[in-house]
């Protein structure tokens, strides 16, 4: 399993690319899709929603289930990756650039993890 | 309650196997291959299930056909050896207890197959209710079942024994044959709307005769299939799944499983409650997502406004490929081409009824 060392971790399996201009990428770890199989569908947010850190944003459906993707940052969606609603499959075959949304006015990062962190942390909970 | 495991148990870790909880045993949802890729193998080249879960049961004796026809509501007067009919099991309210497949095995002899999650009350029930001189034995833990499901079925089961163990016709089956040394009833039956076969074996013989089948059906693409797989099939397959389609307070006849129902029998179970009920203010649909969403089970479905009913089964069809429901609701709302809404979490996705099944092979 692959974990970009460039990008920062939630407990809740997502990912965050963060930019230089303040912005910041998420979508869903290596991990979470593995875990969640064979992911079909997207349930997205639209610009200018409010992320709250920790509270669901987003869902994705498996063929099994829906789970709730929750927000790993605070902040507002600046813009949406609407090309993933028609692509879902691209959640598994590559999650670090399947992103969700692009957030700006970002706070709440104290919780998140290191690449190295995340893998323990994975490591405990598996 | 601790989980009961199949004579597979072994073979699902070994095979990679996602472990889970159904009808009281542990068993795979899922391989490394994932749901989807297992699926498109049923539909494309073939695909091997442990279904030792099921349970089965002998009625013998020389009143065991008039026990058939009191208890289920198909009729079984007229049926050969090697046979197999597909029949609902009613209560006297005309609900359905279970639905099952009977075999004819020889004279005064017949081998039920029952859903996993039912079988105690099955066992319980059948024994309730026979009659006259019909002995009845759950046989459950002394064989396991290996289901050989897809278009190459035939192919891979032929590398592993003579063609003349292969039953001919769909609904056949046939007793006491060797595949690959193994002992089987052979039976071309299934559950997931492709060619196939079902595999019955002794419980000690089935890991033997499942390495065996994965060996010889490798370079044909066959791979192991679990229980997600198995749902995603019989729903695109449109078959009903007992806790679904159908239940103790649900006919076979709302269930659209009329052909089943032997009204002109002389009498069975639960007749007397369908006649006094007669047409069924619901019935059971398959409805096709026009919207974006995924329908799932237990969800309200709407038209113009009004609530007509709820989805009973409902995911994203990978063969197919589009989302797609099973749904009870009220009749008048039944017609093919009815544009209906579907409640998905709040949200509403607008859905179409569409003809059962999804898919035909």
């Amino acid at each position: 399993m692959n974990f970009p060392k460039e990008l920062k971790y939630s407990r809740t399996h997502e990912w965050v690319r963060f930019l230089e201009d303040g912005t910041a990428y998420i979508g869903i770890t290596d991990y979470a899709q593995d875990q969640l199989g064979d992911l079909v569908f997207v349930n997205l947010p639209s610009a200018g929603d409010t992320l709250r850190a920790g509270e669901s944003f987003a869902d994705v459906e498996s063929v099994k289930a829906v789970s709730d993707v929750n927000a790993p940052v605070s902040g507002t969606v600046k813009e949406v990756n609407e090309a993933l609603a028609d692509a879902p499959e691209k959640m598994n075959e590559a999650p670090y650039d399947a992103w969700f949304v692009l957030a700006e006015d970002v706070t709440d990062t104290d919780g998140l993890m290191t690449a190295e962190e995340y893998e323990a942390f994975i490591a405990e909970e598996g | 309650m601790e989980l009961k495991r199949t004579p597979l148990y072994e073979a699902h870790l070994r095979c990679g196997g996602k472990m889970v909880e159904f009808g009281g045993f542990e068993m795979p949802v899922q391989y490394k291959a994932g749901v989807i890729r297992e699926h498109m193998a049923v539909r494309t080249a073939c695909g091997l299930f442990d279904v030792s879960h099921m349970g089965e049961v002998i009625l013998r004796g020389t009143d065991a056909v008039k026990s058939l026809n009191h208890l289920l509501t198909n009729d079984y007067t007229v049926m050969e050896d090697g046979q197999a009919r597909y029949s609902p099991m009613c209560n006297e309210e005309g609900g359905t207890v279970d639905d099952l497949i009977v075999y004819r095995q020889g004279e005064n002899r017949y081998f039920v197959v029952v859903n996993a999650s039912n079988r105690e009350k099955d066992v319980a029930w059948i024994k309730a209710h026979v009659c006259g001189e019909t002995e009845v034995e759950d046989v459950s833990d002394e064989y396991g079942q290996i289901a050989l499901q897809g278009p190459l079925a035939e192919r891979i089961l032929r590398k592993l024994t003579a063609e003349g163990n292969i039953p001919r016709k769909n609904y056949t089956a046939l007793w006491d044959r060797s595949v690959g040394g193994v002992n089987c009833i052979v039976s071309r039956t299934g559950y997931t709307g492709s060619d196939g076969f079902e595999l019955y074996t002794p419980a000690g013989d089935t890991e033997k005769l499942w390495d065996l089948l994965l060996e010889a059906g490798a370079e044909d693409g066959l791979i192991p299939c679990g229980l997600g797989a198995r749902d995603t099939l019989r729903l695109e397959a449109g078959m009903p799944l007992y806790g679904h389609e159908l239940s103790d307070t649900i006919s076979p006849l709302t269930a659209g499983l009329g052909f089943f129902v032997k009204m002109g029998k002389e009498d069975f179970i639960g007749k007397a409650a369908m006649e006094a009920a007669g047409t069924p203010a619901q019935c059971r649909v398959g409805l096709k997502a026009v919207g974006r969403g995924i329908m799932r089970e237990h969800q309200d479905v709407y038209a113009g406004g009004r609530l007509i009913g709820h989805t009973t089964s409902g995911t994203h069809c990978p063969y197919i490929g589009y989302p797609a429901a099973m749904a009870i609701i009220d009749r008048e709302c039944g017609a093919v081409g009815t544009a209906v809404q579907v409640d998905v979490r709040g949200r509403m996705v607008d859905a179409e009824v569409v003809k059962l099944p999804f898919y035909r092979k």
